[in-house]
């Protein structure tokens, strides 16, 4: 994974509640074998005005002019700022991977699904939770400022605005910690393998069932 | 000190270590793989040349992509054939258990899981799918995972966890006759709303949960992730201990012995403490049909449909117009209104052997109306299909004009060829009613199995009571 730097971008705003992973990521993509490749269908059904089919080419569909991504004024990116319980529904690792390949580096929302909160930690994509009346204000001034753009500044948990303001954020130290350094967590975890097998002695002696083999 | 959680109990039977940031290492005890969410996983570990830690700790079965027709030829859609050549290929190479297509085993994993005991109360179970919470039904941590840490848990056994918060939902008393497992939680999705248990790991209880069998157990279990809860759970009682008795992975003699004992404990004990406690009366439940594109849109059979205007919550509001746009209804219209195009009675919430008998209960002797496109009857896995069949059921369905199917995940999303059509609705036992799940443009309607049988019949959703 490589290093979350602070970064500076155009803030696309997406105003529903509840935006499921299926609508992020249709499931007709999900057969894909590859990390990779998924942006061009981002939010495919909301997008275009036809069903997307996987491995096509996305140039010549018709796009739907009234979603937000397709408006001119927010081409290029890189925050997407949203409502609550963004995420919810499916496990699918897709989600974050389209957003990623898509451009996205930050959700911004009042509260996102666990699953994907989790999933996206693990592809260099920040989820920031602020509270709704921030959230609020925010789509305000995205709405009356064409360009507006925020910087995102993980290492001091701060974002700033085009204004100047400062709006600070929570984040978990380890997941920091990992996005900042671009880390792989299975290494660090195998770097405790001995406690790993410590913990397997110790359960097999007192649940010898639970490490019969599934043959 | 107040006592335990069951969920306490499994974290802390699980902890490896926890570490100084505050994260800590829960070890996993058994993981379930499918075509969809694994291929990327398999793929970094061969990157990082990194081997399984417990290779038989995992056990594979296709589920999404498969055709439910016949089986006898190859899948036509190439890249559905693809992945689940996929997944036989990265299991034959690691050698991991796999229940392939051809397999009488084979389906949806969270039905093969415990029906083969290969989950089993006690443990910690993931799966790279949401309805993991399934396998909670049995007194076991269980949830869903993405694809990343699907490769963490192959590679190290464990997962990096932060404890979540304790929710006790309780049902008191009983529900009436004809209110089923599925209407106790989409009743109470209703209540909490789909966002209610982010953050939470929940323990179902109460009169009308420990009267329930392990199969409606499973179906309550299956859609915490629908309330935002990535885990649920039910303590152990007699019933769970009596269903693992005899199956291919349970234990048996000392052994046997042995884990009764230590599944015996758990459950909650009785001073324990939980940061949040919701309730709710049997006896108000009545059989649900979901109206929106989100599980929490929800109405009792005999109920009028809501009205945005009197929803305060503005962002809520705006919701449930979108909803009702795409769903092409109105406020105030009556469920007994709506005919289904399609009714699915399938998935890993209702395709077990009790669902289809409920279901084939109210198909016997009707038959499926002319205004009714097809109606799809799908068994979660070939031995529920084969039991049924011993008990005459697949007979049952097809003399009413319902299609017999092969196991899988089917028309729940609608990965592999059965699928909505655009703009249809579909009277689903299934989990989710988003915009598009079942297919581009399709409207989901979430029953129980004998609601939506009653809806076949009938042309249009209707009180199963009334049936009876």
């Amino acid at each position: 994974m490589e290093k979350f730097e602070t970064f500076e971008g155009i803030v696309a705003p997406l105003d529903r509640a509840n935006v499921d992973t299926d609508l992020i990521i249709p499931k007709q993509f999900l057969k894909s074998i590859k990390r990779t490749g998924f942006g061009p269908n981002l939010f495919d059904e909301l997008r275009y005005l036809d069903e997307g089919q996987p491995g096509q080419d996305c140039s010549n569909r018709p796009i739907n002019p009234d979603f937000v991504l397709n408006q001119p004024r927010y081409q290029g990116a890189s925050v997407l700022l949203a409502r609550v319980n963004f995420g919810c529904g499916s496990s699918r690792e897709h989600a974050p991977w389209a957003l990623t390949d898509f451009g996205f580096r930050t959700v911004i929302a009042p509260s996102f699904a666990d699953i994907f909160f989790n999933n996206s930690f693990k592809n260099g994509l920040l989820p920031i939770v602020l509270e709704e009346e921030i959230v609020d204000k925010l789509f305000k001034e995205v709405a009356g400022n064409e360009g507006y753009q925020l910087k995102v500044d993980l290492a001091a948990q701060e974002i700033t605005t085009p204004s100047g303001d400062t709006i600070a954020f929570d984040v978990d130290p380890f997941r920091k910690h990992c996005l900042l350094e671009g880390l792989d967590d299975i290494g660090l975890t195998l770097q405790d393998a001995d406690a790993i097998r410590a913990y397997e002695a110790k359960r097999r002696a007192s649940a010898p069932w639970l490490f019969d083999a599934i043959k | 000190m107040a006592g335990k959680t069951l969920y306490d109990k499994l974290w802390e039977a699980h902890l490896v270590k926890e570490r100084e940031d505050g994260t800590a290492l829960i070890y996993i005890d058994r993981q379930l793989l499918h075509e969809v969410t694994s291929p990327q996983a398999f793929e970094g570990l061969r990157l990082a040349n990194r081997q399984p830690w417990r290779l038989d700790a995992n056990i594979a079965t296709p589920d999404h992509n498969v055709p439910t027709t016949d089986r006898s030829g190859v899948i036509e859609d190439e890249v559905s054939r693809i992945q689940v050549q996929t997944l036989d290929d990265n299991c034959d190479d690691f050698g991991i258990v796999e229940f392939k297509m051809d397999d009488i085993r084979q389906g949806i994993v969270h039905v093969v899981g415990p029906e083969q005991g290969a989950t089993l109360p006690g443990m910690t179970i993931v799966c790279g799918d949401s309805h993991t919470a399934t396998h909670g039904a049995f007194g076991a941590l269980a949830h869903g995972i993405g694809t990343s840490e699907v490769e963490h848990v192959l590679a190290t056994q464990c997962l990096i966890q932060k404890k979540m918060k304790n929710m006790l939902i309780r049902v008191n008393g009983q529900v009436g006759p004809g209110v089923t497992a599925k209407d106790i939680v989409l009743a109470i999705i209703a209540k909490i709303g789909t966002a209610g248990g982010t953050g939470f790991a929940i323990e179902f209880a109460g009169e009308a949960i420990e009267a329930l069998s392990m199969e409606g157990r499973m179906t309550v279990c299956n859609m915490a992730i629908e309330g935002g809860a990535r885990a649920g759970m039910v303590a152990v009682d007699e019933k769970t201990i009596e269903y693992f008795k005899g199956r291919p992975y349970a234990p048996t003699g000392d052994a046997w012995d042995l884990a009764i004992a230590e599944w015996s404990q758990l459950k909650s004990d009785a001073d324990a403490e939980f940061d949040e406690v919701v309730e709710l009366d049997g006896k108000d439940i009545q059989p649900q049909v979901s109206w929106g594109t989100s599980p929490e849109m929800v109405v009792g059979i005999d109920e009028q449909l809501p009205d945005p205007e009197q929803e305060s919550d503005s962002v809520k509001a705006e919701g449930m117009r979108r909803a009702y746009e795409y769903m092409d209804l109105k406020p105030g219209m009556r469920m007994s209104d709506v005919v289904p195009d399609r009714v699915f009675i399938g998935s890993c919430t209702n395709s077990r052997i009790e669902d289809l008998r409920a279901a084939a209960e109210v198909a016997k002797g009707r038959k499926v109306s002319d205004k009714v496109k097809q109606a799809l009857v799908v068994p979660g896995s070939g031995l529920v299909k084969q039991q049924a069949e011993q008990e005459g059921l697949d007979k049952v369905f097809e003399e009413a004009g319902f299609e017999w199917r092969e196991p899988g995940c089917s028309m729940c999303l609608a990965m592999n060829a059965d699928k909505l059509g655009d703009g249809e609705h579909c009277a689903s036992t299934s989990n989710r009613n988003f915009e598009g799940r079942q297919g581009y443009g399709g409207r989901t309607h979430l029953v129980s199995p004998a609601m939506a049988a009653a809806a076949a019949v009938s042309g249009h959703f209707v009180d199963v009571r009334e049936l009876s």
